[in-house]
């Protein structure tokens, strides 16, 4: 998280997304830095439109990027995604990370988390709270099924139109990737 | 269409007097401006100016327009552009789908927020110094139906598991 902030710095203050929707901490760490925020609960809008089983196939891609991402391109310099691509259904994800590049800034810093072993299909949800820029407080949220287990070879496969991919381990076997824009 | 002047009630059922109250059946379409502080519970399609005054959106209320107050509390639901001088809360309840421009923020567990916030500094000549960033709230932990795991603090030190990869 650190190397998310260090290159956040290198940008004038500016917009940073945060797809784990809005809470009180990370608004509050970023206006302080001098950012602005933009929280998006990506979970909330899979749960309420792509998991709707009225809707069709199309219908519901249609919805979800009426509600999700639905920003200008190039708006951020930095997004925070936490653990939202595990909870991402397959046929989901290459349009949100191609939207995600979309949204992004050349040199943007993005944070993804990944968490867990292989072998758990059912994980944890947490909301992440930034306490300082090596500091996260994890409020825990419901248990979901995790779409996939993502080894380091498929995060770099999945973000092969991006600049640079590095890979970190923190702690309770949390994987903290930063891709570069 | 004639802005609609609220008429006032002698007490609010906060204890306060002086406050404007529209009830949650009553449906506005058009621009509410009020010099008094607004409790507003019903339907809006509209703007709503309170310049020097404090808004209040019930729990009842869906209101569908831009908003401009001192103050601004939001408990219902809310889709419009939000500008607060002085602050802001989004409490547990609420719903707010639009842009925030605010001095002080200070949103509950619970809420629901889409938009960009903006965090301005206070108009010095115009209010006592007081400090122009969000107000910090302490962390509450979220509902769960997890078993048994709590809260947790994890230092993301990142010892890199890997070379960085450079394209």
């Amino acid at each position: 998280m650190e190397r998310f902030f260090q290159a956040l710095a290198e940008f004038p203050p500016s917009s940073v997304l945060d797809l784990g929707g809005a809470n009180q901490a990370n608004v509050s760490f970023l206006t302080n830095l001098g950012h602005g925020i933009s929280p998006d609960n990506v979970l909330h809008y899979l749960d309420r439109i792509w998991h709707n089983p009225e809707l069709s196939a199309s219908r519901r891609r249609e919805e979800f990027f009426d509600h999700a991402l639905n920003y200008h391109a190039a708006s951020f310099n930095g997004a925070l995604v936490w653990d939202t691509l595990e909870f991402l259904p397959e046929d989901l994800l290459d349009s949100f990370i191609k939207q995600l590049h979309i949204l992004l800034n050349p040199g943007a810093p993005m944070l993804i988390l990944f968490h867990g072993s292989e072998r758990e299909s059912n994980i944890q949800s947490w909301t992440y709270r930034i306490a300082s820029t090596s500091m996260l407080q994890l409020a825990p949220l419901e248990v979901r099924t995790r779409s996939r287990y993502y080894s380091n070879t498929a995060i770099e496969r999945i973000f092969e139109g991006f600049r640079r991919v590095s890979f970190f381990l923190a702690h309770n076997q949390i994987r903290e990737v930063l891709v570069i824009r | 269409m004639s802005p609609i002047t609220p008429r006032s009630m002698d007490n609010d059922g906060y204890g306060r007097t002086s406050q404007a109250s529209i009830g949650k059946s009553v449906i506005v379409k058009g621009q509410i401006c009020s010099r008094e502080d607004l409790y507003f519970d019903g339907e809006l399609e509209g703007t709503v100016e309170l310049q020097e005054n404090k808004l209040t959106i019930g729990p009842n209320g869906r209101v569908h327009a831009n908003i401009k107050a001192r103050e601004i509390i939001v408990i219902g639901s809310v889709n419009g552009n939000v500008e607060a001088s002085e602050k802001l809360e989004i409490r547990k309840e609420a719903r707010l789908v639009g842009d925030i421009r605010t001095t002080r923020i200070v949103i509950e567990d619970g809420a629901f927020y889409k938009g960009s916030i903006d965090i301005v500094k206070q108009d010095v000549s115009r209010t006592p110094q007081q400090p122009a960033t969000a107000q910090v709230q302490r962390p509450q932990v979220a509902a769960t139906a997890a078993a048994g795991l709590g809260s947790a603090s994890t230092t993301m030190a990142g010892v890199p598991i890997n070379n960085e990869l450079k394209r």
